[in-house]
């Protein structure tokens, strides 16, 4: 990505920016998203990309493909299936037994065969461990322009994809182009973008490819994998509600207030960066840029002062109420609802409160 | 053993602050620091160095300044140091960036061995786009692993070396074979001072500058901004949220107040929160 040094870029670079796209990349077409498959799950990246791919399919009147890649059997057949509910035209696949755990190796190699065969215009992969680490393989043997962590994709009047992403620490965000290279390739983070409505779709056409390697051919091997237990990591990303707290608490111990509310509302827990490196809280509840994105319905945030990098984490929820005791916090500059309060003192009560209204009692009266 | 860090100077991005009505970035006076995952990468390559034995050189590519960054490493143990500046460089994107350090490492390889390992923090604080790593791997022909917390056996006589790498539902354990690339996590060790005796090595120490040219680069047109596949068309600030907070003024009852405004804004918000609520 460039960052710094193009921003004053000169004229003369300026005048080198304009779209000269060779005869070979004169027929790449198509959308294509690939689906992100972990032990047999799809991630639901992947059906956030297919709602934008759809969006931008339609914009270029071409097909959006689904990129299908894994293990030969059920769980690739499902993917594809569901590729057509969430707006596929049609499906590449390449399963293989070898694909069953992902390994840069054998994945680049799927990948780069589908796009070196089928010439999509626009690739598009979440921006996870796997997808990151394909992209930039993938990226670098197609010798193409990759932009990383998109969170608005469009395609502008000459069709070129418009890739904006955050620059400078989430300061200030850019819109980048690869002008004159196919395909064009972005990465998009989860939880950026909404998951587009689920149709029934009869299945459609699946175009399939082999792998053509054998696993002698794979020098990297997976020894073994540790799923993370379900309780000990957060759903944090994929919360209806969420409630966080930033260094205004003032210590690990005053975390707990979070803790407390949280459990109160059904919600999951969430921290500002501050936290995570002080050791009060671990990395997974990080909400930003360095953290999760996360697009609940409601966010409650104690003690965090809305630092832009805490901001880009957060803009995709539906309703954002902060407690901060100075008036002039930048958090009361994007929040819908603000208070100021000590939240030390407002949580207890704040959790009493709740925990009173929403009592099977008061349920009776809103349902009377 | 040859173990190589690519290291990147980058602006304390928390610093930063955009002007408010031409939208640039305000350097002037930001300090900068070396990219903190580089650090740990850094610190990866020096504990096996102090287990195995060897030399760990480290790269960057940058202004003349970034010079600082490759002495503080030197100060952290780092045996040499290799400052990739030109002019031809400035503007890089990922894939011109990745073009310039494999070069350099050829270089870097046929000078003083081949690394057996190189290094890169998980992604950068500035580009963020955790590409480069990949990118260096793919070009040099080594076999790659991201997102590493943890090296957990190195066997130099069969050549493999085993890691945990996070992926987003666990972790994997694998194996590869050397050299390879290893892209590393966050707070997987503390970092250590360095200490008074490479402090005062590295003030002396001499760091070694090439320019395209001197590194090798046969093919100026893939460097810096020539070389770069995408092209940045617009900077701009995030749009501001049309209306500020609805403040509710604290009274007796601060947390009704809340409460009752939360449920106002949105009054669906009640049934689906006492479904989830499990505070009965
Ligand atoms: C490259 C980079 C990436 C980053 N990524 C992230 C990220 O992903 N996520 C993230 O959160 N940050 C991130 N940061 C850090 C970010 O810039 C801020 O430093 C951080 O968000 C500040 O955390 P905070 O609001 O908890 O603390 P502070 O900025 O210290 O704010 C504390 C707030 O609490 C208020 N307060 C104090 N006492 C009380 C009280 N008793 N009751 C109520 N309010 C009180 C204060 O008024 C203040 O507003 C990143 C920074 C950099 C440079």
């Amino acid at each position: 990505m460039n960052t710094a040094s193009e921003i004053g870029a000169s004229p003369s670079s300026r005048a080198a920016a304009k779209k000269q796209l060779s005869d070979r990349f004169k027929t790449y077409k198509h959308v294509w998203v690939f689906i992100e498959q972990e032990r047999g799950q799809v991630h639901s990246v992947s059906w956030e990309l297919m709602g934008v791919g759809r969006k931008l399919a339609d914009k270029l009147k071409v097909d959006l493909a689904a990129v299908v890649i894994g293990q030969e059997g059920e769980a690739s057949q499902a993917a594809a299936t569901e590729s057509f509910c969430y707006g596929a035209d049609l499906v590449y696949m390449v399963a293989d037994d070898l694909l069953k755990d992902y390994r840069n190796e054998s994945y680049i190699k799927a990948l780069t065969k589908l796009v070196n065969s089928y010439k999509p215009e626009i690739l598009l992969l979440g921006a996870t461990t796997l997808g990151r680490d394909l992209a930039g393989s993938v990226a670098t043997t197609l010798r193409t322009g990759l932009t990383a962590d998109c969170t608005e994709l469009d395609v502008d009047a000459d069709g070129s994809l418009a890739a904006t992403r955050p620059t400078f620490g989430g300061s200030l965000l850019c819109t980048i182009y690869t002008l004159n290279y196919r395909p064009q390739m972005a990465t998009v983070r989860p939880r950026v973008m909404p998951v587009p409505e689920r149709c029934a779709r009869p299945i459609g056409r699946i175009i399939t490819l082999p792998l053509g390697l054998v696993e002698d051919d794979i020098v990297t091997k997976v020894l073994s994998f540790l799923p993370d237990r379900d309780s000990a990591r957060s759903n944090l990303a994929y919360a209806d509600v969420v409630v966080a707290g930033g260094l205004g608490l003032g210590s690990s111990e005053n975390f707990r207030l979070v803790r407390r509310l949280a459990d109160v509302l059904g919600a999951e827990f969430g921290c500002s960066r501050p936290l995570v490196q002080k050791g009060w809280v671990t990395s997974d509840r990080q909400i930003g840029q360095t953290g999760k994105t996360i697009r609940p319905k409601l966010y409650i945030a104690a003690g965090i002062s809305g630092a832009i990098q805490h901001r880009v984490g957060v803009d995709g929820a539906d309703l954002i109420v902060a407690i901060n005791t100075e008036r002039n916090a930048p958090i009361f500059e994007f929040s819908h609802l603000g208070i100021v309060e000590d939240a030390i003192r407002l949580l207890p009560i704040l959790t009493e409160a709740f925990r009173a209204r929403l009592s099977p009692h008061s349920r009776d009266r809103i349902a009377g | 053993m040859h173990l190589l860090v690519c290291i990147k100077q980058v602006p304390d991005s928390g610093q930063i602050r955009v002007h408010p009505v031409t939208n640039t970035i305000m350097r002037q006076g930001v300090p900068t620091i070396i990219n903190p995952y580089d650090l740990f990468a850094l610190e990866a390559a020096l504990e096996l160095r102090d287990q195995f034995g060897g030399e760990v050189t480290v790269l960057t590519m940058g202004p003349p300044s970034a010079e600082d960054s490759l002495r503080k490493a030197l100060t952290f143990g780092a045996d040499r140091a290799v400052l990739l500046t030109d002019r031809f460089f400035a503007g890089a994107d990922t894939l011109a960036t990745t073009y310039a350090l494999a070069t350099a490492i050829r270089r870097i390889s046929s000078e003083f061995g081949a690394p057996d390992i190189v290094f890169t923090g998980k992604q950068t604080i500035d580009g963020d786009t955790a590409q480069v790593g990949p990118g260096i791997a793919k070009r040099l022909g080594l076999f790659q692993l991201t997102y590493v917390g943890k090296i957990s056996a190195l066997d130099l006589h069969a050549r493999t070396i085993d890691v945990e790498r996070r992926s987003e539902g666990g972790v994997q354990l694998l194996r590869t074979r050397l050299p390879c690339l290893v892209t590393m996590l966050e707070a997987t060790n503390q970092i250590r001072r360095g200490a008074m005796a490479d402090a005062l090595r590295a003030a002396r120490a001499t760091i070694l500058k090439w320019s395209a040219q001197q590194a090798g680069v046969d093919d100026i047109s893939q460097c810096g901004l020539r070389g770069s596949p995408t092209v940045v068309k617009r900077v701009f600030a995030p749009a501001a949220r049309n209306e500020k907070a609805t403040m509710i003024e604290p009274d007796e009852q601060p947390a009704e107040a809340l409460i009752n405004a939360i449920f106002r804004c949105r009054p669906a918000l009640e049934i689906e929160l006492a479904a989830l609520a499990r505070g009965y």
